[in-house]
């Protein structure tokens, strides 16, 4: 299990963005992406213990879920897929090409007065 | 007062990424070729990789770095093989990270190698997320594990290059279906190779060792002496 350490980093990174805004953060903003190796639930629950006695204290993560997206090289179109199972759903080809599903990546804060 | 939203936009994991891409320059630029490995606890690794550097000794300079989460068990069996061998007790911490290969780097001269070797801890989950500064990122499947292991894993089959079917010499004992095996890895991986070997009898070894060396040709790396 890593996700208590990508929950450090994450709030690593919102330490330092809440301090250069000299800002209160309520919550973090989080694209995950089923390729990114981490586990939503796993990171939901190691949050509030990576937050404890930093300036995250009480904030809230928030998870957007980023679809797998591939391209297929036969119908040369971008296809979402609704599991890891790389078949191009309306031809059936292998598509090895991954066009989104590796996010792991902090896009936004919710701001609130200074501390 | 209500809160904004502001966009940062960061990877979490900028950082590892960054080390990693340094590795990946200084391995370029001294001309070593650098494979991975990961797998379940077990799977093989240790053996597989005593072999292999066994088997290259002769004619390349070999080295490997071992991630263990307490012993130093698995790196004295890979020093049987008379390669330098250096080991990264990780504690806690259940992969591999970039900084980590960068700290036990210190005092070794890439430039010396041809190929180095990492084995990561065996987790096939954790070290998935972990760019290493490798040219080759080897996964690890063993006859015994069962032909659904890709399904389980879908995501370290999918950032890995190359896979391994190990203690193929079971295989017969276990009633071992390698076209079950094979259709599940190409759904999580299309096109990746796999290669079947028994480190215990040396089947396949000659196939592996055969690619990999291509594969160093071909990286751009000089040919061995
Ligand atoms: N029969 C057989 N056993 C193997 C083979 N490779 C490894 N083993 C055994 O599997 C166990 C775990 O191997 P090890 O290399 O330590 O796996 P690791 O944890 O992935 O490094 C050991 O008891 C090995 O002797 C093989 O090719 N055939
Ligand atoms: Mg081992
Ligand atoms: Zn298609």
């Amino acid at each position: 299990m890593h996700e208590l350490s990508i929950a450090m980093n994450i709030v690593e990174i919102a330490e330092s963005e809440a301090g250069r805004r000299n800002a209160r953060i309520e919550a973090v903003h989080l694209r995950l992406g089923p390729l990114s190796g981490v586990v939503k639930d796993a990171l939901l629950s190691a949050w509030e213990l990576a937050c404890e006695n930093t300036v995250l204290a009480g904030s809230r993560l928030v998870v957007e879920d980023v679809p797998l997206v591939v391209y297929c090289p036969r119908c040369k179109a971008q296809r979402t897929l609704d599991s890891i199972s790389f078949l191009c759903p309306e031809c059936q080809s292998p598509t090895p090409d991954v066009v989104h599903g590796r996010e792991l990546e902090v896009f936004a804060l919710e701001v609130g007065d200074a501390a | 007062m209500t809160p904004r939203l502001v966009e940062v936009r960061q990877n979490v994991l900028k950082h590892n990424d960054e080390v990693a891409r340094a590795l990946r320059q200084r391995f370029h630029a001294s001309g070593v070729f650098v494979v991975s490995l990961v797998s379940s606890p077990g799977s093989g690794k240790t053996t597989f990789l005593e072999r292999t550097l066994t088997s290259l000794r002769p004619g390349y300079r070999v080295a490997a770095l071992v991630g263990d989460l307490a012993t130093e068990n698995d790196a004295r069996r890979l020093a049987r093989s008379q390669a330098p061998v250096k080991q990264i007790v990780t504690g806690t911490l259940c992969h591999l990270e970039a900084s980590m290969i960068e700290k036990a780097l210190d005092g070794w001269n890439p430039g010396e190698l041809d190929f180095l070797f990492i084995e990561n801890v065996g987790n096939l989950v954790c070290p998935s997320s972990y760019d290493l500064g490798e040219d080759l990122r080897l996964v690890l499947v063993s006859v015994t594990e069962g032909e659904d292991k890709p399904l389980k894993y879908p995501t370290i089959f999918n950032t890995s290059d190359l896979a391994i079917v190990s203690k193929m010499d079971l295989a017969p004992a276990v009633e071992f279906n390698w076209p079950a095996l094979e259709k599940n890895i190409q759904a999580v991986r299309p096109e990746m190779r796999v290669i079947r070997v028994s480190a215990k009898t040396g089947q396949g070894m000659d196939e592996w060792l055969e690619s990999l060396t291509a594969l160093r040709s071909s990286a751009g790396a000089v040919p061995g002496p």
